[in-house]
C-alpha cells in the first residue's frame, strides 16, 4: 500500500517535471531492474545488511539510525585489512570481511552502552556516532598514503585477492556477498524465532517492564542487540567495499568527502518495508535496489536518479502510518466492492506480496514500532 | 584579544540557528511530539528562503529587507513541512521517530532533484551580501559593541528576540502551561478540557516555524546565503536536538547550551587562526569531531537526571483513557 502510494507520488513528480517522457521513465523505474538483474542483487547486498541491522534492533524496540556509521566503520576496517595486512591469498578476503564486522560491532557497542548504562536515547547517540565515524574514517583514510590516492580523491583499488569472488554472471559483478547476506538473513530468522535469546529480545521489544519482571536482563540484551546490529551493518560495509567493480581488476572505492553513507538510511527504509522481519527485509532490499536500478535507467529519458530517493522517502513516510491507512482503505474498499468489483485491490496485494511475510508471534502490542507496515486484511 | 573578538563574532551566527531550532524542538517535545524531522525542516526552510533570495536578489532591495522577507518565507515553509509531521504523528498516530526520519530523507533528495533540474547544480547559490560590517550607534560602544555589533548578521538580534519571546510564551502564558501539560500527562490535560490534538499541532507548528527560520539563518550565517542538497545543514538539526536535551527542555538553559556548541564548532573551524592550537599540530578533523564528541560526553552526564517530558513520543489516543 505504502509502496503503491510512493510510486504514484513518484509518477506525479515525474509528470510535473517532464510530462512528455513520464510514462517511459516510469516504465524504466518499474521494469528497468529486470534488465540488470545481476546489478539489482549487487546493489541489494549492502542494503540487505543494513536493513537486517535496523530491523533486528527494531525487534528490541531500538531504532538503529546509526547503521550508516557502522557501515562506514565496517568499510574502513575491511579496507585496512585489505591494504595493510599481508595474508595468504584465499583467506585474505574472509579476514577482511570479519574485520569489517568487528568495525561495525565497535560502532554498535558504544550506543548500546550509552543506552543501557547511561540512559541516553540511542537515536541521538547513533546520529552523533554517524558523524564521528564519518570524520574519523575520512581522516584516517586521507592520512594513509597506501590507501589514499589524493589526485583522484578516493582510495586505491584493492588487490584482487581481497575482493569477494564474483559469481560469474555475465554483465554484472554480483558476488558471494549476496549469498552471505541471504544466509545471514535466514540465520537471523532462526535466532529470532527458535532461540531463547531471540524470544527475550522480542519480549523486551514488546514490553520492557514485563520482560524485566520476568527476569530477563534488559540492559545486557540492549548491548548485545546493538553489537549484533552493528556487526550486520559492518558486514554490509565490508560486502560493499570488497566487491569487484565494473572495470576489470578494479574494486569499489571509498571517497572521503565528509558525507554520511546513504546505505544506512536506505537500510531503515528496507527494514520498515520488510516489517523488520529478516526474510521480508531481504525481499524489500531487492525491491528497493530494483527501483533504484530502474531510476538509474530513467536518466536515459531525462530524469535525475535522485527521484528514487524521493520515492523511497515517501514510501517510508506512508508506511509509518500504513496500518491506520490500511484500515481506512479496507473499509473504503469494502464499501466499493459491494457496489462493483475493483482491480486496484489485486494490484496492491501483488505489489506487496513477497514482503508481507507472516509472522508467528502476533502478540497484542500498542507501542511496538515494527508492526506498522502490516497489511490489514 | 582580537582572537577572542573573532571567535565571538563568528560564533554568534552559528549559535543562533542552533538556538532557534533547539527552541523549536523544545516546543514540539514539551507538547509530546518527538521532532526528529528538524533537520529536514531546517533544510526545507533554508531552501525556500534561499529560493526567495535568489529571485529577488536583482531587484535592488536592501539586503536586510530581503533577509526579513526571506525569514518569513522560510517560516511559512517550515510550518507547512512540519504539518506533514504533525499529520502523521498526531492525527495518524504513526511512530514519530520513523516519520521524522522519512521527512529528513525526503528533503535532501527533493532539493537535489529540483536544483539539478532547474539550476544544473547541487543547490542554490545567491549573491546577496547580508553581512553587517558595523551597526549604527550600537557598534560604537567600546568592547561590547565590537564584540556583539560589528561584523555580524542581523540574524543574531532576531534570534535573541525570538529567545525572549519563547521564554515569555513558555513560562508566562496559558498556552505554554497547557502545552507542557500535554507533554507530561495528555490524559489529565484532556480531562480538564484541553484539546490535546490541537495543542500538539500548535507545538509542532511552532517548531516548524522556528526550524524553518533556523535553517534559513544557517544558510545566511554559515553558508553565505547558499543552500546545498548534498551537505544540507550538516547535522545541525540533530545537534539542535542534542542542545535541547543538554538544555533540559528549558529555554534559558538551551541558550547556554547553544552557545557552548557553537563555540566548539567555531573553534574547530578556526584552528588555523589561533597560533596556540595550531602549533599543537593535531589534525583538524579532531576539532571537527569535537562538537559531536562533546555532545556525547555531556549527554552521558546529564541523561541520568533527564527531565524529558513524560508522554514524549507516545501518540495520544483518546480511547485509552
Amino acid at each position: 500500500m505504502a509502496i503503491f502510494l510512493g510510486l504514484i507520488f513518484g509518477f506525479i513528480v515525474m509528470f510535473v517535471a517532464i510530462p512528455s517522457s513520464a510514462v517511459a521513465g516510469f516504465k524504466f523505474i518499474l521494469l528497468g531492474g529486470f534488465r540488470r538483474i545481476g546489478d539489482v542483487f549487487y546493489f541489494a547486498t549492502p542494503i540487505i545488511m543494513t536493513g537486517l541491522s535496523v530491523g533486528f534492533a527494531f525487534k528490541m524496540g531500538l531504532f538503529n539510525i546509526g547503521a550508516s556509521g557502522q557501515y562506514t566503520m565496517g568499510m574502513f576496517f575491511a579496507l585496512y585489512v585489505g591494504f595493510m595486512m599481508d595474508l595468504p591469498g584465499n583467506t585474505h578476503w574472509i579476514v577482511a570481511i570479519l574485520a569489517g564486522m568487528l568495525g561495525g560491532m565497535i560502532w554498535g557497542f558504544i550506543p548500546g552502552v550509552f543506552k543501557a548504562l547511561l540512559n541516553v536515547n540511542e537515536v541521538i547517540t547513533s546520529i552523533m556516532f554517524n558523524y564521528i565515524g564519518m570524520y574519523l574514517v575520512d581522516m584516517l583514510i586521507q592520512t594513509n598514503a597506501i590507501m589514499y590516492e589524493p589526485t583522484k580523491t578516493r582510495t586505491n583499488y584493492l588487490p584482487a585477492e581481497v575482493q569477494i569472488p564474483a559469481l560469474g554472471i555475465p554483465g554484472s559483478n554480483v558476488n558471494l556477498g549476496i549469498i552471505f547476506a541471504i544466509l545471514i538473513g535466514v540465520i537471523l530468522y532462526i535466532i529470532l524465532q527458535k532461540t531463547t535469546f531471540g524470544y527475550e529480545l522480542k519480549a523486551t521489544g514488546y514490553n520492557k517492564y514485563a520482560s524485566e519482571y520476568a527476569g530477563m536482563k534488559g540492559k545486557r540484551n540492549i548491548i548485545i542487540t546493538m553489537v549484533i546490529a552493528g556487526a550486520l551493518s559492518g558486514l554490509g560495509g565490508a560486502f560493499a567495499i570488497l566487491a569487484p567493480s565494473a572495470i576489470a581488476g578494479s574494486s569499489m572505492t571509498y571517497e572521503p568527502i565528509n558525507i554520511i553513507a546513504q546505505a544506512g538510511f536506505n537500510g531503515i527504509a528496507v527494514a520498515l518495508l520488510g516489517n523488520s522481519h529478516p526474510i521480508g527485509t531481504i525481499f524489500a532490499a531487492i525491491f528497493i535496489s530494483h527501483i533504484q536500478r530502474g531510476g538509474t535507467l530513467a536518466s536515459l529519458v531525462g530524469y535525475k536518479p535522485e527521484i528514487i530517493d524521493v520515492v523511497i522517502a515517501v514510501i517510508i513516510y506512508f508506511s509509518a502510518f500504513a496500518m491506520i491507512m490500511n484500515a481506512a482503505l479496507a473499509r473504503f474498499v469494502k464499501r466499493l466492492i459491494t457496489h462493483k468489483e475493483d482491480d486496484t485491490l489485486t494490484t496492491n496485494v501483488n505489489l506487496e506480496g513477497p514482503i508481507q511475510t507472516s509472522e508467528p508471534h502476533q502478540l497484542n502490542n500498542d507501542e511496538k514500532p515494527d508492526n506498522n507496515t502490516k497489511e490489514a486484511e | 584579544m582580537d582572537t577572542v573578538f573573532y571567535l565571538i563574532q563568528n560564533m554568534l551566527p552559528v549559535a543562533i540557528p542552533l538556538l532557534l531550532v533547539a527552541l523549536g524542538g523544545m516546543f514540539s517535545e514539551v507538547g509530546g511530539v518527538i521532532n526528529l524531522a528538524l533537520e529536514g525542516i531546517m533544510l526545507f526552510g533554508a531552501f525556500f528562503g534561499a529560493l526567495f533570495v535568489y529571485f529577488v536578489q536583482d531587484s535592488g532591495m536592501n539586503p536586510q529587507t530581503i533577509l526579513l522577507l526571506g525569514m518569513l518565507v522560510a517560516a511559512v515553509a517550515g510550518l507547512i513541512y512540519s504539518l506533514l509531521l504533525s499529520f502523521a504523528a498526531v492525527t495518524m498516530k504513526a511512530n514519530q521517530t520513523i516519520t521524522g526520519t522519512a521527512l529528513n530523507m525526503l528533503i535532501p533528495a527533493a532539493i537535489l532533484l529540483f536544483s539539478k533540474m532547474f539550476f544544473g547544480s547541487d543547490g542554490i547559490t545567491t549573491s546577496v551580501n547580508f553581512y553587517i560590517r558595523k551597526m549604527p550607534i550600537l557598534g560604537d560602544i567600546p568592547i561590547i559593541g565590537q564584540m556583539l555589533f560589528q561584523k555580524t548578521y542581523l540574524t543574531v538580534i532576531i534570534g535573541i528576540i525570538f529567545l525572549i519571546i519563547s521564554i515569555v510564551v513558555f513560562y508566562k502564558t496559558r498556552f505554554g502551561l497547557r502545552l507542557r501539560a500535554c507533554g507530561e500527562h495528555p490524559h489529565a490535560a484532556d480531562s480538564v478540557g484541553i484539546n490535546v490534538y490541537k495543542m500538539r499541532y500548535l507545538g509542532t507548528s511552532i517548531s516548524g516555524i522556528l526550524g524553518g527560520i533556523g535553517g534559513f539563518f544557517y544558510s545566511v550565517g554559515v553558508m553565505d546565503g547558499n543552500v546545498n542538497g548534498h551537505t544540507g545543514v550538516a547535522g545541525f538539526g540533530f545537534l539542535a536536538l542534542a542542545v535541547m536535551i543538554f538544555g533540559q527542555w528549558r529555554p534559558g538553559k538551551i541558550f547556554f547550551a547553544a552557545i557552548f556548541f557553537a563555540f566548539l564548532r567555531t573553534l574547530a573551524y578556526s584552528v588555523a587562526l589561533i597560533p596556540f592550537l595550531y602549533n599543537l599540530g593535531i589534525n583538524q578533523t579532531y576539532y571537527k569531531m569535537m562538537p559531536y564528541v562533546a555532545t556525547m560526553v555531556v549527554l552521558a552526564f546529564t541523561s541520568k537526571k533527564s527531565r524529558a517530558p513524560k508522554a514524549e513520543g507516545i501518540p495520544y489516543d483518546k480511547s485509552l483513557r
